[in-house]
């Protein structure tokens, strides 16, 4: 039932330089460290985007599990932002109900997305500022190998990065929010700051956060210990299945390349798929 | 105001993307613009402190290593055992500086104590950063903010194992943090080589005294060790000095006491009859006035000791007023030495221990005295 449009990523073409730029001007820049051929560079970042879950991220989470983990639950009526009564269920007792049915579907958008991300060696930013799970959500990047701020966020660490890193950085290439809101309840300025520097974002959005500007929403609750703990569980998951994968083909492509490039390189692919 | 300079611009294909345009490759048009020399000049001041790169810091401690050699050479020791010492006596004595400001003479130092402690570069040749908190800014101090809170998870979950089994009241482990203090900002600042604000400090201060709080930090005591430093400053307590005794067997003990610009010395004989003699002059003809003489006997009246001491002083300086105080506090402390603990206790009590630290204060000017201002006119 997915379109092959809403799987592909929405990567932003590789010729503009909104962000800052790398020494080389080659279409295949992005591809930092590899050193492989570029014909087998190519088969390697294409034949993910040919399927339309490549990584089996539908397999991660179940509905009872959502259930379970307490992802339903929204905040109370008079909390309720506009922009997310399609995806409310429901309301009970004065409480939004979330409609896991539609959190399935974007969760399952989100993790795809996340997951071809990391298969490209993108650098992932984790942002979360409740301070109930920032120690989590910084050990959940820690061992996924990508990065995490849940700490006061200063003015231009993305629009101003130049000036607050030294030149020759790198900036993110997703952003990934446990939580959309700041202390003090409004929108977390890195949403705008990320649709500025055209860095797609997804995050969890709650009943009372603005889904708008974020790319790949996730209707759910930001405030269960258990739910957040899921939310990390799952995308590490699929950032370690990711790069692992990302090692597999790159010995397969490698072990191809020596071979001198049999025609076999479909059915490799189709014994290889986890 | 400044020249206009025609300038040569540039430009690629893409000139309505005006930001991306100035990175694009490849210039197909030349364009002539007009700007001012001002513009072109760079601005020195914005592109922040020097960097010094790692191979610069090589070559500096490689010529210092040298350049010790052949100052050991120049002064005729052994280049093996020139010590920093050595080489701080030799540029003393080769480069003689009559300038006041000491920090202003020529020094020859290790270069990791001149070249201020930087970081290298964060990220490797992926572009990809080492740190995973570099997206923050201040990677250092959250990665400190973050290891000191997983430490203290640690602990109140080994406390919730210790309490499943009930042995949590025996097995308590606190730190001793009697004589030592926190860290100062400016050290921590050191230790973390980033720049912190007060907040940041204050927060972290805040999360290791909660730290210290819990019932089993003694867990992670050496850890928090790193964090505190040794209170150096003791209480200057006062040292009594035993009694002297001279060839007829008689005690005596000397004491030194000043006031304002006079400083005296005191020398208490026992077996005496309250004879004081100051700069060999009987001290009713030193110190005609009453008041002045009364400040002598003040400490013999106190102790009741009147008639048993002989006293012999020497005082320079200062007036007739301060001479008299300052042979005061020199037989007060003098006189510590034939008494008990508790009367040396009443005699600092009563102020008679302690040296006035009242000084002359200098006039300042646009203004006729110390305080006293000119005569205010109305026109």
């Amino acid at each position: 039932s997915f379109s092959p449009l809403s799987v592909v990523p929405r990567f932003r073409c590789l010729g503009s330089l909104g962000k800052a730029a790398p020494s080389t001007s080659q279409l295949s820049s992005r591809l930092y460290g590899t050193l492989l051929a570029p014909e087998a560079n190519q088969q390697l970042i294409t034949e993910p985007l040919r399927h339309p879950d490549f990584f089996n991220v539908k397999e991660l989470f179940s509905l009872k599990e959502l259930f379970d983990a307490r992802v339903h639950l929204g905040h109370k009526k008079g909390c309720r932002h506009g922009f997310m009564e399609p995806y409310i269920f429901g309301c009970r007792l004065d409480q939004d109900i979330i409609d896991l049915d539609q959190t399935m579907k974007h969760l399952q958008l989100a993790l795809n997305f996340t997951a071809h991300v990391a298969y490209r060696k993108g650098i992932i930013l984790f942002i979360s500022r409740n301070r109930q799970f920032g120690h989590l959500v910084e050990v959940t990047a820690r061992d996924c190998g990508e990065y995490a701020h849940t700490r006061y966020w200063q003015g231009g660490l993305l629009t101003n990065a130049h000036i607050q890193y030294g030149t020759g950085i790198r900036l993110p290439d997703l952003l990934i929010f446990i939580s959309t809101l700041n202390n003090v309840f409004e929108p977390h300025v890195a949403i705008r700051d990320a649709a500025k520097m055209n860095i797609p974002t997804v995050g969890v959005v709650d009943t009372n956060c603005n889904p708008s500007i974020i790319t790949y929403p996730i209707p759910g609750n930001d405030d269960s210990p258990l739910a957040v703990e899921l939310y990390c569980r799952l995308f590490k998951m699929t950032i370690t299945r990711a790069k692992n994968k990302r090692k597999q083909m790159e010995v397969l492509y490698g072990l191809q390349n020596k071979g001198g490039g049999d025609g076999n390189a479909g059915s490799h692919l189709s014994s290889v798929q986890v | 105001m400044a020249a206009a300079v025609r300038r040569v611009l540039r430009a690629s294909r893409a000139w309505s993307a005006a930001p991306r345009a100035r990175a694009a490759p490849g210039a197909q048009t030349l364009r002539l613009i007009y700007t001012t020399t001002a513009v072109q000049k760079r601005n020195v001041a914005a592109s922040g402190p020097e960097k010094y790169t790692e191979a610069f810091i090589k070559n500096q401690i490689e010529e210092f290593n040298l350049g010790k050699r052949h100052l050991a050479n120049m002064m005729g020791e052994d280049p093996e055992t020139f010590t920093q010492e050595d080489i701080d006596k030799a540029i003393a004595y080769l480069f003689p500086s009559g300038l006041f400001e000491k920090r202003a003479r020529p020094i020859m130092k290790h270069p990791t104590e001149i070249f201020p402690k930087q970081k290298a570069i964060q990220w490797g040749e992926d572009h990809r950063p080492f740190h995973f908190l570099f997206y923050t800014g201040k990677q250092s101090f959250y990665s400190l903010m973050h290891e000191i809170y997983g430490k203290l998870l640690d602990i109140q979950k080994y406390e919730d194992h210790l309490r499943a089994q009930s042995l949590l009241a025996e097995n308590r482990k606190l730190i001793n943090l009697i004589g030592s203090r926190w860290l100062i900002k400016e050290e921590l600042e050191e230790m973390l080589v980033e720049k912190l604000s007060d907040h940041d400090y204050s927060m972290c201060i805040q999360l290791l005294e909660r730290l210290v709080t819990l019932p089993c930090c003694g867990i992670e005591e050496e850890y928090v060790l790193k964090f505190r430093r040794e209170l150096s400053i003791q209480l200057k307590k006062m040292v009594i000095e035993p009694l002297q005794y001279d060839e007829q067997g008689v005690a005596f003990s000397t004491g030194e006491g000043k006031r304002k610009t006079s400083r005296a010395t005191a020398v208490i004989y026992d077996n005496g009859s309250g004879k004081i003699t100051v700069n060999g002059v009987d001290y009713l003809y030193y110190f005609p006035v009453m008041q002045d003489r009364e400040q002598l006997m003040f400490p013999f009246q106190f102790l009741d000791r009147l008639g048993i001491h002989d006293m012999i002083c020497t005082v320079s300086g200062g007036g007739r007023s301060s001479q008299a105080g300052a042979i005061r506090l020199a037989s007060a402390r003098a006189l510590c030495s034939f008494i008990t603990e508790n009367e040396v206790e009443f005699m600092r009590q009563a102020g008679l221990l302690t040296a006035d630290p009242r000084v002359r204060e200098r006039k300042k000017p646009g203004q006729e005295g110390a305080r006293r201002k000119f005569t205010w006119k109305k026109r």
